[in-house]
């Protein structure tokens, strides 16, 4: 080491220069929806890893006595006093020509919505076990968004089955996203007769409209297997057909990447062809497959509620968004106006795609540095 | 332009191959078939099933049956038999195919109807109340999976005492003649399908249409046209429009697709007799040959579609040459 006698003088005043990352992401601020999109999942997906937690009760507690209960409100009034969050008791009386349950709140019996309540039993972050809930009353029931059939919370069940909803698009890109840089790397950086095997394989599997191959492969599934397994096989089937568009754009990056100056120094330093990959080409790569993976994780998450809408999907005593919308085909489209607060589940896989949409719009924006203003 | 079309077929063909027996191997995947149902019957002996299985070349191993297959579509367009309707599967697929194509046709037509026109007035109107409105309900309809919408809208008939819920026809006019009274009750009940695949659709293509034309009014030749003095009708209409439609144009045939396939849950939530359904039935059920027939039909429907979107493309783009 040199000593260097006369270090430049940086003036105090000089503005400190951002990475490429800092200004990405001051750029992704300055997207409004972006950031409320962002926000949205982070709720969401905190929601998810602690449901047990968030959601009064477990989703196998079947409650005989309120089938079908509309949810319950949330006062803060009551006889004109003012008072901490609470809810009214519903009674329940039996339509004497239907006998169908009719759900009436008591309003003079006010039940306070406690805090860090025991309750049932439940994994916390799936190893500690506890019996605190974020919220419930002492007496009766609280539903804030009714029941099903068999009476089952449909909070709870909302709650627990966007463990399955969200995380079949993150588990699902990553297989999907791994496959595919793999086979488009080794097709586009060999050539050759393995890009042509490749190139067909990914042709043939693009050729095929998605859901129909989807929901066929989905039955390939045997129903004899436990919820964890077919939990999986989903992954395995969305991952299987995700992976070959981005093959075909991975191949092609890397392809120009590989004539760049800088990849030809490298192999002229004697570079392996990992390092070459690894270092060289897939840095280039990334912020594009980051914007990717956001914009197509609503695939997964529309794919899965799909599959599971229709009974090909996860099953019970596993619970996801699509499983949850099945109830309101079950009973017809008359139970809709019957029965409402079934749909909850639907405007979660909206608002989990709408968040998804924005913040990947804005991904895309910020990591775009060639149309600055 | 022959030449590229005889070629562009050709290349079609051997693809077409490799998807029919990607199409054969995911069906012998399944764990049982519908013969092995015929097992747990008691009124069909073991001797039975086997007989069956040898009546339809079941038991061969699995290259043969699938030669078969093949064979029987390129030579006699025989695409297999049907075990549940006890047809052959060719005599079923055709009333599918013909609704499938009405609605998907009429659901095309209606969205392009409302999606270009308001691609256009959203680029030309940039960031105005129009195009924000547009571009929430554009998130909106991208959110919204099929199936839920057409619950929301068929909850939404009910609630207003509408009855035409499901199906194409009610139930009287199901094998009636046609008349004009089952053509009204027709349309009764094909309006909420289009209305559903349409909405879908249209949010994805206002998107498209809006960005080809903000990319070509920031072209040098729209400067020009509005340097030379022309109305503003003019510029937009025959110099930009035209050239920005071009990639909407290309993509119709993948939508095209789409609109048969991408909205199979929606279909067999309207309970629609139309290729989604029937090959989701035909899957519950077991039936192998119309599962596969299905799966290549969609395939073939997907090329089919881009190839005449490529045709069309060359017809109102003079910039493109096949040779």
């Amino acid at each position: 080491m040199s000593a260097v006698k006369s270090q430049p003088v940086i003036p105090s005043s000089a503005k400190k220069s951002l990475s490429p990352v800092q200004l990405a992401v001051r750029r992704f601020r300055k997207n409004r929806l972006g950031v409320v999109g962002f926000w949205i999942l982070a709720v969401l997906y905190t929601i998810a890893l602690f449901a047990g937690f968030f959601s009064p009760y477990s989703i196998e507690t079947q409650h005989f006595e309120a089938p079908f209960q509309p949810p319950q409100g949330v006062y803060i009034v009551h006889e004109g006093g003012l008072r901490l969050p609470f809810t009214y008791p519903m009674t329940v009386t039996k339509d004497p020509v239907t006998f169908q349950k009719l759900y009436k709140e008591d309003r003079s019996k006010p039940e306070p919505i406690r805090l860090f309540t025991r309750g049932e039993e439940y994994m916390l972050l799936f190893f500690i076990k506890t019996d605190v809930h974020l919220f419930g009353v002492q007496n009766g029931f609280f539903f804030p968004l009714g029941t099903d059939k068999l009476g089952r919370c449909l909070l709870s069940r909302t709650f627990v089955g966007s463990q399955v909803s969200l995380t079949v698009g993150i588990i699902g890109i990553l297989i999907s996203f791994s496959i595919g840089i793999v086979m488009g790397g080794i097709s586009g950086y060999y050539g050759g007769w393995i890009d042509l095997v490749i190139q067909r394989i990914v042709e043939v599997l693009l050729s095929f409209p998605r859901l129909p191959i989807l929901l066929a492969l989905s039955y390939v599934i045997p129903a004899t297997w436990p919820s964890t397994y077919v939990y999986l096989g989903i992954i395995a089937v969305l991952s299987f057909l995700g992976w070959a568009g981005l093959a075909r754009v991975v191949r092609g990056q890397v392809l120009s990447a590989k004539s760049v100056d800088y990849t030809q120094a490298a192999k002229a330093l004697g570079a392996s062809d990992l390092r070459i990959i690894l270092r060289h080409i897939v840095p280039n790569l990334t912020s594009y497959l980051i914007v990717t993976a956001t914009l197509a994780l609503p695939g997964y998450i529309l794919g899965e509620s799909a599959l599971s809408f229709l009974g090909l999907g996860v099953k019970e005593p596993m619970t996801s968004w699509g499983i949850l919308l099945s109830a309101v085909r079950e009973e017809g489209f008359s139970a809709l106006s019957q029965y409402p607060w079934l749909l909850t589940p639907g405007i979660m896989i909206v608002l989990s795609v709408l968040a998804f949409n924005f913040a990947g719009d804005a991904l895309r924006d910020a990591a775009d540095t060639q149309s600055r203003n | 332009m022959l030449t590229f079309l005889i070629k562009r077929s050709l290349t079609i063909l051997p693809t077409l191959l490799l998807v029919s027996f990607v199409a054969f191997m995911v069906i012998q995947l399944q764990p049982t078939s519908f013969v092995d149902a015929y097992l747990e019957d008691p009124r069909f002996s073991p001797e039975t099933v086997q007989r069956i299985k040898v009546q339809y070349g079941l038991d061969q191993p699995l290259l043969v049956q699938y030669g078969n297959w093949i064979g029987g579509i390129v030579t006699r367009l025989d695409f297999g038999y049907s075990f549940v309707n006890n047809r052959p599967v060719t005599s079923l697929i055709g009333d599918f195919l013909l609704w499938t194509i009405e609605i998907a046709g009429l659901s095309l037509l209606f969205s392009w109807l409302i999606a270009v026109p308001l691609g256009i007035f959203t680029a030309v109107h940039k960031n105005g109340v129009v195009d924000g409105v547009a571009s929430f309900f554009g998130y909106l309809g991208l959110a919204i999976p099929d199936f839920l919408l057409a619950l929301l809208l068929f909850s939404a008939i009910l609630a207003t005492g509408g009855k035409n819920v499901g199906g194409l026809f009610s139930n009287e006019f199901i094998d009636a003649p046609w008349s004009w009274a089952k053509f009204w009750d027709h349309l009764n009940h094909l309006w909420p399908a289009i209305l559903v695949f349409g909405l879908n659709h249209i949010a994805s293509l206002q998107r498209q249409m809006r960005a080809s034309t903000l990319d070509v009014l920031n072209q040098d030749y729209v400067r020009t046209a509005r340097s030379k003095g022309l109305s503003e009708r003019i510029v937009i209409y025959r110099h930009a429009v035209r050239n920005a439609l071009n990639p909407l144009i290309s993509s119709a045939g993948l939508s095209l697709s789409e609109l048969v396939s991408g909205t199979l849950i929606g279909a067999v939530v309207m309970n629609l007799p139309t290729i989604g359904p029937f090959l989701y039935s035909s899957l519950l059920a077991k039936d192998q040959y119309v599962v596969m027939t299905v799966l290549l039909l969609s395939a073939f429907m997907l090329m089919i579609g881009n190839l005449i979107a490529d045709v069309v493309l060359a017809a109102v783009d003079p910039r493109i040459h096949y040779d």
